[in-house]
Order: structure tokens, then C-alpha cells, then sequence
């Protein structure tokens, strides 16, 4: 293989970018290594797409610096350009023109011949299973055939790094494995792949390593085993028989466990975290302890079962809330603890 | 996923199941070809801009209906007023309302692209190591095509009204020549409209505020010397009368050489200058 895979594939100090008051990026530091899925992960308006489209060459930064393949974003754009390629959030084709008609358009503006081109079109097409819709508008498409024919137009010319901006918001179970499946394929090969995600699970499953983006920077960086196993040993999930005794076992999780404790919005579970006390015992055992606790106090438990921490407690343990959309400004120091 | 098969003509619905031989077939690393030429770049996207008009006729519509109704309704609204009849206005009018039509029409240069970027495929062409102007460029070159169909149809309904130019087949070419050259010059304040404003809308509103006193205080549709002399002033510094006179006297059969000098000079400017503006905030978005 071809691919120069010495160095990092990104490398971004202190990016800051703001729109009129609102500051998107404030002060973003990523380390991206080449030849791996890199996750980032936060939730609406974390400032992701502003990221991306900054190392994209897209955006100019206000402040801060970043590399490409060592090939500084702003001075060396061009240099940068040559590598990578975008799949944005939204539509990154021409949805008036047809899949082929897309695909041929880009190749050609590589440098392909006409005849290549057209090749080139028809051999991705047939990989992404296009090849009936060739002849039908972009527009005609579903959800899942847009994003594959999006994707397969970054790499018609094989880039050393793709970004994939939220490449499966919005998508069915099923066209999002497919994603999947093709995000695999493509680093297998050799190219470098930055992806954006609100789903903690995309990240868990695709990324080795995961930046937790909020308010424009990153408060937590590692693989998802580190990420995880920094939060606490694991998470019981618990269900009970009688919803009205779970605000006594939500008390007692609370005592017993010295974790965070999670009511979930059915209302008869119960999620909790093990291991915030500092205790000698392993998760099991605490976990055995509480569920004695409950017992001892007559609240019924249908279901139990002890886990990793999911990703959606990392953020909820990083911030203090919840990934979901913010609309309070927080004080940006205790959001990163 | 039924709704990828739903409207396809195959018989068999399939689902699509990626197959690692077939992506490794196309993720083979291959030689990359050198980058396309400014030149060929820029044909390329005006080859985008035909398919576009392939799959969205109805785009169409601007420049066909729009000068047709145009040209019936100045010629019908004053041709008895200002001549003695519609046939002898049509012969001073017709080159005026050509220039005004197409020359309205260029704004949709800035709509376009407006609406093209909000979209988002802008932002894979700009990701692209290409001539930088060239999407642009082609942009443009497949928007002069509307404005030679819009000349051709003005044309067209006007020799059907009566309209004969002295200049015959060489003065008119002439002249739709000089108003195609001006209107790809003039686009380019489009495109930086269409760059710097929010919506198509804001780029509809500005582009009237610009068009309206441009193209109406000229001498489209009336000689300057009936103007009082502050207008006169105006109307004889704007570049729409330099080219009116020209297109003018190309269809008459004559030359008007100072208002085709002013001509190539004010398309110059408009390319340089706006054209420059254009770049900037291209590469700056
Ligand atoms: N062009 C723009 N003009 C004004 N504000 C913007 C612009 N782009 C982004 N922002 C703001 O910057 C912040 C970060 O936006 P960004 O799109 O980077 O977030 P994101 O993490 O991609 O969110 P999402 O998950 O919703 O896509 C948001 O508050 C957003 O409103
Ligand atoms: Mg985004």
C-alpha cells in the first residue's frame, strides 16, 4: 500500500471560530492518528461541523492552528486539499443530478478522462449498490442510498482522510449498518477516517479512539475503553416490579452504590453507576450488596444486569447532564471536570 | 430497506449488503491523475450547469415567458404613446428591451449560486484541488446560455411583430454578441451577491434595487434628451445606455464606437473588480 502513514493525520491546537457571539470552536486541541476511525462526539451544536469544515479547509479558523498531513489548513489549503475528502451533514451532492451523473461530474474534475470517469462511476456504483438508481435524480433517492452515493464521491479518488460529518443521522437501522459496513471497508484500506456523531454507540463501535466535544472543545479524549473505565467499574441496570417503589430504590442505589443514580423514562427502571465511593469491592460485589439492600427493604427486581458504562453515562458523567441539546450556559470549567 | 426498492422498476427487490470484495475492488489505491486544467475545470462545471438544465426545464421558464411578456407589453404599453405606432417603436425599442431583459435575467446568476451553497455540494467543490474560479466560471458560461435562448426568443417575438434591422443577420449577431460578452461580465456582481447575502430572497431584493433604476433610467425606453438634465447626467454615465447604443447600432448596421469602447471597459471592471470580491469571499466562507 501506497499510503504514507508516518505522523499524525490531524493535529489541531487552540482552534477557536466563533459566529457573532455564539463561539463554536473555543480553543479545540485534536491529536488524530493516521490509519484508524477517530471519533467526535457531542451532542447539537458542540461545534463538530465547525471542526470538520476548518480541517476541510472550508472555514477559516479566528485562532489556533492545524495540520493535515502536516500541511498547515489555512497557508498549504491546497496541499490539504489534495488528501482528504467530505461527506458533509448535509447533502454533499448535486441532488438535480443523477448518481452517475454526480460521480462522473467528480472524476472528471479529479482528472479523469471522460471514459475513466465514467468507469470509475459505474465500478462504485456497482460496490454501493447504486447501480439500478444510476439513471434516477439524487433527489428520487432514500435516505440510505443519499448517503452512499454521497460517500462513495469521497472516495472516487481514495483519500488518505475522509471526514464523514454525522454519516448516519437519520437513518434506518438497517442503512446505517450499511454505513457501517463501508466506513470498515474504507480504513481497512488505508484511509483515515474523522467521523462525527451524536450516537455514542456509532463511536463505541467504529472509533478507536473518541474525542467528547462540548461547548467548541474537547473534555475527554481516549479510546472507549479508556473513556469508559475512567467513568466507574460498570452500571447496574435494574427493573422493578412496582413503580412506586422506585424512589425508595432510587435512595437506596444512591447510599449503597455512591454512584450517580439514573431513572430511566420507563418508569419502572432504573440505571446506576458502580464504584464512585472508592470502595475495596469489585463491581459484583457492590452490586451483589445493593440488590441484598433492596431485598432486605421488599422492593421487587424483575430484571438486573451489570455492564460497562454506555458512552451516554461518559458524557452524562463528564458534564453533569445528559447529551442532549443545552440551551443554559454552563461554567465551562465544571462542564470539563 | 424497502424504500430504496419501492420505486425501482427491478422485479426482485433486493437489499443492498456491502461486499467487501466489491469495496476493496474500488478502494484500491490507484495513481492519481493530475489535476484538471483551469480551462477544463471550468467546462466541466458547465457541463454541470446543461444537466441541470436537462433534469430542471422549468428553469427555463425565467428566460422564455419573462421576455415575451416583456417585450409585448412595453411595445403594446408605448408604442402608441411614444411613436406613432407599436411597429415604429418596436424598430428603437427592440435592442432596448433585449438588453433589459437579459441583463434582469443575469441575477439569477446570484440566486443560483445562493441556493446552490446552501444546499452543500459548494462545500464539496471547495474541498476540491481545482482552479479555484472555475466552479464559478462554469457556472456562468452555462448561464450565458440562457441569456444567448433569451436573446434568440426576444428576437423572435419581435420579428414577428415587425421588427426588420437595417444591420440583417450580421448586425444582429453583432449585437447580441456585445450583450452576451457585457452579461457574463455584469454575472459576476451576482455572484458576490449571491455570496455575501443570506437568502435567494435578499439576493432577489438587492438584485431589484440594483436592476430597477439601472436598466429603467436609461434609454430603453425613451431618448435621453426629454430628461431633465440631473437624470440626463445619470443616464448617460450608466453602462446599460453605453449598451444599448451599441447593441443599437450593431442591428441598424453602424458602429458606435464610444459606447463600445465604455462597454469593454465597464465589463472589464465588472470582472476584475467584482469578480475579485468574488474570490474573496469564496475562499473565505
Ligand atoms: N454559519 C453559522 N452561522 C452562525 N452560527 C453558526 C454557524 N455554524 C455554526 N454555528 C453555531 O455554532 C455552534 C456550533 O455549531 P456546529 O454546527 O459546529 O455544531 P455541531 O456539533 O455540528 O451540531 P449538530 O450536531 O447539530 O450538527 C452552534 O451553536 C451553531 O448554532
Ligand atoms: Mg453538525
Amino acid at each position: 500500500m501506497s499510503r504514507r502513514t508516518t505522523g499524525p493525520a490531524i493535529e489541531a491546537e487552540g482552534l477557536t471560530r466563533s459566529f457573532g457571539e455564539t463561539r463554536a470552536l473555543a480553543g479545540l486541541d485534536l491529536k488524530v492518528p493516521a490509519g484508524a476511525v477517530y471519533g467526535l462526539l457531542g451532542p447539537n451544536g458542540a461545534g463538530k461541523t465547525t471542526a470538520v469544515r476548518v480541517l476541510a479547509t472550508l472555514l477559516r479558523p479566528d485562532g489556533g492552528q492545524a495540520r493535515v498531513f502536516g500541511h498547515d489548513v489555512v497557508a498549504a489549503a491546497d496541499a490539504v486539499r489534495a488528501r482528504v475528502s467530505l461527506t458533509g451533514q448535509y447533502a454533499s451532492v448535486d441532488e438535480d443530478l443523477t448518481g452517475v451523473e454526480n460521480l462522473v461530474l467528480l472524476g472528471r474534475l479529479l482528472g479523469l478522462t471522460k471514459s475513466a470517469a465514467r468507469q470509475r462511476a459505474e465500478q462504485l456504483l456497482a460496490a454501493f449498490g447504486l447501480t439500478e438508481a444510476a439513471g434516477r435524480q439524487v433527489k428520487k433517492y432514500s435516505g440510505g442510498m443519499r448517503r452512499r452515493v454521497d460517500i462513495a464521491a469521497s472516495i472516487l479518488n481514495t483519500p488518505d482522510l475522509l471526514f464523514l460529518d454525522e454519516p448516519t443521522t437519520g437513518l434506518d437501522p438497517r442503512s446505517r449498518n450499511q454505513v457501517w459496513e463501508i466506513v470498515r471497508a474504507v480504513v481497512a484500506h488505508g484511509t483515515t477516517v474523522l467521523l462525527t456523531t451524536q450516537y455514542l454507540d456509532e463511536a463505541d463501535k467504529l472509533a478507536s479512539r473518541i474525542a467528547v466535544v462540548d461547548h467548541g472543545r474537547v473534555i475527554a479524549e481516549g479510546s472507549p475503553g479508556e473513556l469508559k473505565s475512567s467513568v466507574g467499574s460498570g452500571t447496574v441496570h435494574l427493573r422493578l416490579r412496582d413503580a412506586d417503589q422506585r424512589p425508595e430504590a432510587e435512595r437506596l442505589l444512591q447510599a449503597t452504590l455512591g454512584g450517580p443514580v439514573q431513572v430511566e423514562a420507563d418508569a419502572v427502571a432504573i440505571t446506576a453507576r458502580v464504584g464512585g465511593d472508592g470502595s475495596e469491592l469489585d463491581a459484583s460485589a457492590q452490586a451483589a450488596r445493593a440488590l441484598g439492600e433492596l431485598s432486605r427493604a421488599g422492593i421487587m427486581v424483575d430484571d438486573f444486569s451489570l455492564g460497562q458504562p454506555s458512552l451516554d453515562e461518559v458524557f452524562l458523567a463528564l458534564t453533569d447532564r445528559p447529551a442532549v441539546p443545552v440551551t443554559d450556559e454552563r461554567d465551562e470549567l465544571e462542564a470539563a471536570r | 430497506m424497502s424504500s430504496d426498492t419501492a420505486t425501482s422498476t427491478g422485479p426482485v427487490p433486493t437489499v443492498f449488503v456491502p461486499s467487501s470484495e466489491a469495496l476493496a475492488t474500488v478502494l484500491a489505491p490507484s495513481t492519481r491523475p493530475p489535476r484538471p486544467s483551469p480551462l477544463s475545470a471550468s467546462l466541466t462545471f458547465s457541463w454541470r450547469a446543461l444537466l441541470k438544465i436537462k433534469h430542471v426545464p422549468e428553469q427555463l421558464f425565467d428566460v422564455t415567458a419573462f421576455p415575451i411578456i416583456m417585450v409585448l407589453m412595453f411595445t403594446y404599453l408605448f408604442g402608441g404613446a411614444l411613436a406613432d405606432s407599436p411597429r415604429d417603436y418596436l424598430q428603437f425599442f427592440l435592442p432596448g428591451i433585449m438588453v433589459t431583459s437579459v441583463v434582469m435575467i443575469t441575477m439569477y446568476t446570484g440566486v443560483g449560486l445562493n441556493t446552490d451553497i446552501e444546499k452543500g455540494v459548494f462545500d464539496r467543490f471547495r474541498t476540491l484541488p481545482v482552479w479555484r474560479p472555475a466552479a464559478l466560471v462554469g457556472m456562468i458560461v452555462g448561464d450565458v446560455l440562457r441569456y444567448v435562448l433569451a436573446a434568440l426568443v426576444i428576437l423572435t417575438v419581435g420579428l414577428v411583430l415587425g421588427f426588420r434591422p437595417d444591420g440583417g443577420v450580421p448586425g444582429v449577431l453583432a449585437g447580441i454578441g456585445l450583450l452576451v460578452v457585457f452579461s457574463f461580465a455584469f454575472s459576476w456582481v451576482w455572484t458576490f451577491f449571491g455570496l455575501v447575502l443570506r437568502s435567494e430572497k435578499s439576493v432577489m431584493g438587492a438584485s431589484m434595487m440594483v436592476l430597477f433604476p439601472l436598466t429603467f433610467l436609461s434609454n430603453v425606453f425613451v431618448d435621453p434628451s426629454t430628461m431633465p438634465g440631473w437624470l440626463q447626467a445619470f443616464v448617460k454615465a450608466n453602462p446599460i445606455t453605453h449598451l444599448v447604443s451599441s447593441v443599437r447600432a450593431a442591428m441598424a448596421g453602424t458602429t458606435d464606437a464610444s459606447a463600445m469602447m465604455w462597454i469593454v471597459l465597464w465589463s472589464a471592471a465588472f470582472i476584475v473588480v467584482f469578480g475579485t470580491l468574488t474570490m474573496y469571499r469564496y475562499n473565505r466562507r
